[in-house]
């Protein structure tokens, strides 16, 4: 983690500089390959995520990643081994609970928030057996961008790039089965083979944004950029496309910041999403207002 | 009978459907034809939904036979437009109602979801059923910002998108006001004779379209009667129907009151859709 005075040189406010500063370290090449790769896959199934108003379930996930990951170093395991294991299995339990229609709704969320709290002891009992990695547990919960080897980011790479695929071949129906699901049916989508498809997704969305942002910060990637586009627009393929680059925005300031400064990227990744969200939400309540103003006279 | 096959959109013969081992309606025989404006009544429970599952194919009859648009049912879906029972978008649905409407006409097609690099001929048919439904005004906002009977204008548009020779609407009219529920009854029939469409509209009250209509189906009983307005919704017909001692008074602006009409007969509790 010593990182070689020689060559760091901090901030030097010349940014070709800076940028071929950032570039200099392998790890850090590895941490931007990486959190690009997350950033998009985030930003457009977290997109979708929040039109079908799953946040829930993502995070359900989210919890979910921690004990695999734990589970996985106590096992000896490579980590992301342990993150795709337990969300996708995540996702296919998710996806019995909610073809079991039997319950309530309410019921289901308590089930699933009982669940959530025996997966975050399961994660905490395995760092805790586990004594090779000293700040385990808050770079399971919080992320961390060092030490991220080449294969880790090849595979983040590969997976979003496959998931990516599935979306645009399954855009339009799943835009369709998730703002109107009867409709869609009638019209000949198999919706529910597109909700089962679309959990898995997600698991391995929530799989690959835990291994940066850690498992409690996912949602800076996966709902923020996605809530913060859905805030200034409604069109689908814009909102879609600012959903990626927000995420891509926040992910690379992120890392720079925390490169340059002591505090970690988590933070300053999480902080930029929740600055972009907040400034979205005055944004379009002063256009609403405008528009109300003008609508008045 | 005897009538050219393609003028007929649904016909049923001795029809009779059970859910959960009980019947819902049994020796049900009527025929709708394309261009007609057809309201299906009768009170909660009675079957009118049943109805439309059976005609979309989700349904199977117990007996009797059941013909759509000249095939079995379930094969014609791409030629119905369904628009089911109390949708409604709050408001941080955050898509356009124009966005809605293209669903319609190309939601169930896989591949990339690139709206502006499709053929000019589908943004063609969305404007021109936004413009059927008079929508224009609003269809580019978000559609949770829009009022009930704006909305349901949208989905009607978005129902018709694929040119529907069949169009069934499940209680359109209830979350609306009456000067609403008017307009789009209007609406309704003036889409059923300029585009030759048959249009199956569930009702709870028959008042606010009656002006409109062309035949009515009542469902009461364990059946259903087809026919004009004037022909079903009289004492007669509808004590035979329920088996039960019925009045239909006509109050002096010309509503009708079904007055002693029993609610929903028997098996309340297994009617509850899954």
């Amino acid at each position: 983690m010593s990182i070689d005075a020689a060559v760091f040189q901090g901030l030097s406010w010349n940014l070709p500089a800076d940028v071929r500063q950032l570039l200099a370290f392998h790890f850090m090449v590895n941490a931007l390959e990486a959190g690009t790769a997350v950033a998009v896959m985030a930003g457009a199934i977290g997109w979708f995520m929040v039109l079908r108003r799953q946040t829930f379930a993502g995070h359900t996930l989210a919890v979910i990643a921690f004990p695999g990951a734990a589970g996985a170093a106590l096992a000896g395991l490579p980590l992301a081994t342990g993150y795709f294991g337990a969300c996708v299995a995540g996702a296919l339990a998710l996806a019995g609970v909610s073809a079991d229609r039997t319950g309530s709704h309410s019921r289901e969320s308590a089930a699933t928030g009982t669940v959530q709290a025996f997966a975050l002891g399961l994660g905490f009992l395995f760092v805790g057996l586990y004594h090779g990695l000293l700040n385990g547990i808050s770079s399971l919960l919080f992320g961390t961008f060092l030490g991220i080897s080449d294969t880790q980011a090849h595979t983040l790479v590969a997976v979003a790039a496959v998931a990516l695929a599935l979306l645009a071949v399954a855009g339009r129906p799943l835009l369709f089965a998730s703002i109107d699901g009867d409709v869609a049916r009638a019209a000949g989508v198999p919706v529910r083979a597109l909700s089962l498809g679309f959990l898995l997704l997600l698991g391995l969305a929530v799989a690959a944004t835990s291994q940066i942002t850690g498992a409690l910060l996912v949602f800076a990637l996966l709902v923020a950029p996605a809530a913060t586009a859905q805030q200034l627009t409604a069109r689908p393929l814009p909102g879609l496309l600012l959903s990626v680059l927000l995420g891509l925005a926040v992910t690379w300031l992120g890392l720079a910041f925390a490169y340059f400064s002591i505090y970690p990227a988590g933070f300053y990744i999480t902080s930029l999403a929740f600055g972009a969200y907040v400034l979205a939400r005055v944004a379009r309540a002063l256009a609403a207002r405008r528009t109300a103003a003008a609508a008045g006279h | 009978m005897g009538r050219p096959a393609p003028s007929e959109a649904l016909r049923l013969t001795g029809a009779s459907v059970e859910l959960g081992g009980q019947v819902v309606w049994k020796d049900v025989s009527l025929s709708v034809e394309r261009g007609e404006f057809v309201a299906v009544l009768g009170s909660n429970g009675a079957g009118k939904s049943t109805l439309l599952k059976v005609v979309l194919g989700l349904l199977p009859l117990r007996s009797g036979t059941a013909t759509v648009l000249g095939r079995p049912p379930g094969e014609a879906n791409a030629a119905i437009g369904y628009l089911p029972q109390r949708r409604h978008f709050d408001a941080s649905s955050r898509i356009r109602g124009v966005d809605v409407v293209r669903l319609g006409v190309d939601g169930a097609r896989w591949g990339l979801p690139l709206p502006r690099l499709g053929p000019d001929e589908r943004r063609q048919r969305v404007h021109d059923v936004i413009e059927l439904v008079g929508a224009e005004a609003y269809a580019g906002r978000a559609i949770g910002s829009l009022s009930g009977g704006e909305q349901q204008r949208l989905l009607i548009a978005q129902a018709l998108a694929r040119r529907p020779s069949l169009l069934m609407l499940d209680e359109p009219l209830d979350s609306l006001d009456l000067t609403n529920q008017a307009a789009v009854a209007a609406l309704v029939q003036r889409i059923c004779r300029e585009e030759q469409v048959a249009v199956l509209l569930v009702a709870h009250d028959v008042n606010p379209i009656l002006g409109y209509l062309d035949r009515v189906i009542y469902f009461a009983g364990d059946t259903a009667v087809a026919g004009t307005p004037a022909e079903v919704i009289t004492t007669e017909t509808l004590t035979r129907l329920y088996a039960a001692p019925v009045e239909v008074l006509r109050a002096a602006d010309g509503r009708l009151v079904v007055v002693g009409q029993p609610e929903a007969p028997f098996v309340h509790g297994s009617r509850h859709e899954h």
